[in-house]
């Protein structure tokens, strides 16, 4: 009889590869891109990071909602009159008065009959993608989709076709295929955030809606922004009619966190049984839901600082582009300006040269960026002052020389 | 189509992707003989639905992971 030795694998051991490549990037000295501490908030633009006065171009914050008075003061009042959090899920303890707001607002917003809100953006395309999609239904989404509409299709049950980036005929093709009498989802976004491009909704909403398709479009960077009254991309491009359901987020242009589900479909309500990421997690504290609600009503009038930052965005695209960096995007077609980095190194290189400028951004790389790219992205707020855009572009050039980018 | 004849289709339409003109064989894998990445698979797959105007889902695609395999689910979804 032979003894058996079972030998334990370490679980871990599947890291190894991301492991080296993180100790190889520090071990050249730059300053740790992933480990950023903000020590000091000072307003929606600047902050003191690790000990250094910053000015912030990586933070989404497109409206500077996050020091609005209005905004704060009303986080306050729900926070004394509620207190800190509500210990429950949304269907049994945890819907206060102010969720209710926040999704009367919402409706209000986006003038659609519906809206729910989970706990984040996250949550809420990972509820609704995998509930509504079931076994014998089919979800289309673009290639380059945000992780959380990857992992609410790897959720559900569905048949998953995914199309190359922004690709019409490639859309159709795939919806032509599905076999007849099957459940049809397209997943959209608005604003693509690695590249800050945008979806020709108008023509993929049409193919969708001609071969019977329901509708979700994503419009998490655009809230706020783009559009006559900021409800995103689809507004812009005349088809909101058409979106079956809008995904958004309070933690970008709103300026908090949490997610939501807006729609005009007649039986949208029963999503709140049915929907296991809204039902299985605590409900968002009455601060948030306050301070959320405050700012979406402000944003339904902040006509004139969607002006300034389509300023700020086109002088910053202009300025980049002339000083010779190869950019996401040939025109700007959002807030986001995404600066592509020939490497891992020469971006977190150049990272680090602009955090010693002063400036922060995000860098983004593999697997959050397609086709392998490196990415410093820059995301503009309607609360960069014309002076701060023309800062930004000098020490681009300066940390762009020194690095030898351009 | 017989079976062989789909095998020479998806043999040309390989060739394109298979950068180190790799031998394909029944056995051959996408991930680890071919050293497909995500949107090489992504480009490869299209390039075969259109061809026999097919839809081969992801995950029908999880379960294919050598070449004999891609084969045989491409004759069965032409239901040949």
């Amino acid at each position: 009889m032979s003894e058996t030795v079972t030998e334990s694998r370490d679980l871990f051991s599947k890291f190894d590869e991301i492991i080296a490549v993180r100790e190889n990037l520090l071990a050249s000295g730059v300053e740790d891109p992933f480990s950023l501490v903000m020590e000091k908030v000072l307003s929606p633009t600047r902050a003191i990071c690790n000990g250094r006065d910053t000015i912030l171009l990586g933070t989404y914050n497109y409206m500077g909602m996050t020091f609005d008075p209005d905004v704060i003061e009303a986080g306050k009042e729900a926070l004394e009159q509620f207190g800190s959090g509500t210990t429950g899920s949304r269907v049994l303890n945890g819907t206060y008065r102010g969720h209710r707001e926040v999704e009367d607002a919402l409706k209000e917003f986006y003038g659609m009959d519906h809206a729910m809100v989970f706990s984040t953006g996250y949550q809420a395309n990972l509820g609704i993608i995998s509930t509504i999609a079931g076994k014998e239904d089919y979800i289309v989404l673009d290639i380059d989709s945000h992780a959380s509409i990857w992992d609410g299709c790897k959720m559900g049950d569905a048949q998953i076709v995914p199309f190359k980036h922004n690709d019409i005929e490639a859309l159709e093709k795939r919806l032509k295929r599905i076999p007849e009498g099957a459940g049809k989802l397209v997943v959209l976004e608005g604003v693509y955030s690695m590249l800050g491009d945008i979806a020709p909704l108008k023509e993929m909403i049409k193919v969708a809606k001609d071969n019977g398709a329901m509708v979700l479009v994503d419009e998490a960077h655009s809230m706020g922004f783009i559009g006559e009254h900021g409800r995103g991309v689809a507004e812009a491009q005349g088809v909101l009619d058409q979106v079956d359901f809008v995904i958004g987020t309070f933690s970008k242009s709103v300026g908090t966190v949490g997610g939501f589900c807006v729609s005009n479909h007649p039986k949208f309500e029963i999503m709140r049984l049915v929907c296991r990421p809204y039902v299985f997690t605590a409900s968002l504290p009455p601060s948030v839901v306050h301070t959320a609600a405050t700012s979406i009503r402000k944003l339904m009038h902040a006509g004139n600082k969607r002006a300034h930052l389509w300023e700020n965005s086109k002088v910053l695209h202009k300025g980049l582009m002339d000083l010779g960096f190869k950019l996401g995007t040939s025109e700007p077609q959002s807030a986001i300006i995404a600066v592509i980095m020939p490497d891992l190194e020469r971006g977190a290189a150049m990272w680090e040269a602009l955090l010693h400028e002063g400036l922060y951004v995000n860098l983004a790389r593999p697997p959050a960026t397609p086709a392998g790219m490196t990415l410093l992205r820059c995301s503009l707020c309607a609360e960069h002052t014309a002076e701060q855009v023309q800062t930004i572009i000098g020490m681009f050039e300066r940390a762009g020389k020194a690095v030898g980018i351009i | 189509m017989d079976r062989a004849a789909i095998d020479s289709t998806i043999r040309s339409l390989i060739e394109p992707f298979n950068r180190k003109s790799v031998e394909v064989a029944d056995a051959t894998t996408f991930a680890g003989d071919l050293e497909f990445d995500s949107l090489t698979v992504m480009d490869f797959v299209a390039a075969i639905e259109d061809e026999f105007d097919i839809i081969i889902s992801m995950n029908q695609q999880a379960e294919i992971e050598n070449y004999g395999q891609l084969v045989d689910a491409v004759m069965k979804m032409r239901g040949e």
